[in-house]
């Protein structure tokens, strides 16, 4: 399906959740909406649905007006955060009842397909349980199979894996993805973590405050953020910024200290003036990568390990600087360090905020898009 | 611990002494009841429920009363259900402050509507009738039934109704399907609060009766007769009006406590 939003806005007294924004998801792919708490992801996956009403503009639904209709009359499902079943109804009764309602099957019919989509997702040993006697993702597996079983043209996922445990999300997150990939369904799905929609791909949508910030596809915004915020919200963890003035003669940053950045090839480019400079902190290492790499001695205020890698909180002089390293390293706080940097993957944004350059990527690269 | 069952028990006595005086006496002749105080029957009768259970006039008064009481309890609920449902649901002008006034009804006592209740239903002939009394009641039962509901109501997360309209169910389907059955307890309660409301109610019974819908609490004042008082036949009217609360009680018993705060907790 074709979704368009056309000048959609969302005021609720005096606030403004929504402020007006256009956009058209691309059909039968998966729309990430990313964006931190607060950034209006279900205020505007709710309009989209036509659960509430926009305070202005349109929505057209393969070109055809919707705004207003009611959601019972949409060919839409959704699944929300929370987990919701019907709890007096067996899960094979839940994920049956959009199939039932549209009246048009037969119960052998209403059976295999209940019985083929509870198995995509492994619950078909479940099937005569209430959901009330199973456990969280046990029920929003199920609540993603009446969602998926009526094979609506658009799919609205509401942060659906934000309420279980890390393994769980892992594996349901892989799953999902296989899911998407051959179906014909425009899928939408809101989440804080940037993770999340590198992993699933197709096309992403910046939310902040309720502002559109930018939207295309999902490597093009990852690599190129508009904006120091889309790169914000855009890495997890943040990205290293740091306030840098350029100099024309030696084409270089000073960060302030003794420190100055040559610029890499693609900043060449940049004016004398003062810029905000970006580094991921996936891009800083503990070894030189390349001869080109610049080195900073730090000294380390706190080794944080989450999953398999470690989290390196370092200072250097006023400079914080946190670097992701792979694997488990235990490195002393207030233990000295060398990092490392490439120059040419630095994000360079200017006075207002805007991207003034960004690392060339290089095609060769076809690993995954989130380095390990 | 052994202060503290003794402290229990005595408790318990206290509680349980003027039920127990009571079957005491509708199992005793009236004699031995006027005479010298006896703990238990010395002449065992069941005289005075035979009495009760073959006199029309006095088991009329148990189907008048079971009649109003259930025609009042079912229209209090059937009335409260969709208005909790859009207390608790919707956002309308002025919602608050109608949710709050609602409950004013219970501010005053019932008194204050004996007069404007006689005269109007005298003129519209509803006078002695059971929709008479069950319409009286409902003024006191449907405030408290819509307070009752709307928070269990309040209970249910509301994307179970928005996932119920996304799957294409009407609002009457989802409604009867779906939801009444996740509030069922809130509603077992609110029956509940409304029967014991009309059932012991008195004053409004007794005004709008004279014969055909006269009450068993009405009846029950009028035993004194030329031959005196019958004491153990009112004792047995008096248990046998316990039983209808107790077995109703007995089905709720679980949601009492959630019921008094409203669904609240």
């Amino acid at each position: 399906m074709q979704l368009q939003l056309d000048g959609i806005s969302k005021q609720v007294g005096a606030d403004t959740h929504i402020y007006p924004l256009s956009l058209s998801l691309v059909p039968g792919k998966i729309n990430v909406l990313l964006g931190q708490t607060r950034a209006g992801k279900t205020t505007l996956m709710r309009l989209m649905a036509g659960l509430d009403k926009p305070s202005s503009g349109r929505l057209l639904a393969d070109g055809v007006d919707v705004t207003g209709v009611s959601v019972r009359k949409r060919q839409l499902a959704m699944v929300y955060q929370q987990f919701v079943n019907y709890p007096s109804f067996t899960v094979f009764e839940n994920i049956a009842s959009p199939l039932r309602l549209a009246g048009q099957l037969g119960e052998a019919e209403i059976r295999s397909r209940v019985e083929a989509v509870a198995d995509k997702l492994h619950i078909a040993h479940l099937l005569q349980r209430l959901p009330g006697e199973l456990s969280g993702g046990q029920q929003q597996r199920t609540a993603m199979a009446r969602a998926l079983v009526k094979q609506a043209p658009l799919l609205l996922l509401d942060e659906p894996l934000v309420n279980l445990d890390y393994k769980l999300r892992e594996e349901l997150r892989a799953e999902l993805k296989e899911l998407f990939q051959h179906s014909q369904t425009t899928v939408v799905y809101a989440t804080t973590e940037p993770q999340e929609a590198l992993l699933l791909g197709g096309n992403t949508i910046v939310l902040d405050q309720g502002r559109l910030l930018q939207q295309g596809p999902t490597l093009e915004v990852f690599h190129h953020p508009a904006s120091m915020r889309v790169a914000e919200v855009f890495s997890d963890p943040p990205m290293n910024l740091f306030a840098a003035q350029v100099s024309g003669a030696q084409r270089a940053a000073e960060l302030g200290g003794d420190i100055a950045l040559p610029l890499g090839p693609h900043l060449q480019a940049l004016g004398s003036e003062r810029y905000t400079l970006g580094v991921r902190p996936s891009h800083v290492r503990l070894t030189p990568a390349s001869a080109h790499d610049y080195r900073l001695h730090c000294e380390v205020e706190l080794a944080e390990i989450s999953g398999s890698d470690t989290y390196l909180h370092t200072r250097h002089g006023e400079i914080s600087l946190v670097a992701q390293l792979p694997g488990v390293h235990e490195l002393a706080p207030g233990s000295a360090v060398a990092l490392y940097l490439n120059p040419s993957e630095v994000f360079a944004f200017g006075a207002d905020g805007r991207l003034a350059g960004s690392p060339q990527r290089r095609q060769a690269q076809g690993s995954a898009p989130w380095p390990a | 611990m052994k202060k503290r069952s003794f402290g229990l028990i005595l408790y318990l006595i206290f509680a349980i002494l003027p039920i127990y005086w009571m079957v005491n006496m509708s199992l005793k002749t009236n004699e031995e009841i006027t005479g010298a105080l006896s703990l238990w029957p010395q002449h065992l009768t069941f005289d005075n429920f035979r009495t009760i259970l073959t006199d029309p006039a006095w088991y009329g008064g148990y189907i008048n009363s079971l009649i109003y009481v259930l025609i009042n309890t079912v229209l209090s609920v059937a009335v409260a259900l969709p208005a909790a449902y859009a207390f608790s649901r919707y956002e309308f002008l002025g919602d608050k402050h109608l949710f709050f006034w609602l409950l004013t009804n219970r501010m005053s006592p019932p008194a204050v509507f004996l007069l404007p209740f006689f005269q109007l239903y005298s003129s519209i002939n509803l006078f002695d009738t059971h929709i008479a009394v069950a319409l009286a009641h409902m003024l006191f039962n449907v405030p408290l039934a819509v307070w009752i509901l709307e928070g269990f109501m309040s209970g249910v997360p509301r994307e179970i109704d928005e996932t119920a309209y996304i799957d294409g169910y009407s609002f009457p389907r989802f409604f009867i399907r779906i939801f009444i059955p996740l509030i069922s307890a809130g509603i077992g309660v609110t029956a509940f609060f409304c029967f014991m409301f009309s059932w012991v109610e008195l004053l409004l019974a007794r005004t709008l009766t004279s014969v055909e819908a006269k009450p068993i609490v009405a009846i029950m004042t009028r035993t004194v007769s030329a031959a005196g008082m019958d004491w153990g036949v009112l004792a047995a009217a008096g248990v046998l009006t316990i039983v209808p609360g107790a077995l109703v009680i007995y089905f709720v018993r679980n949601y009492i406590a959630k019921g008094f705060a409203m669904g609240r907790v």
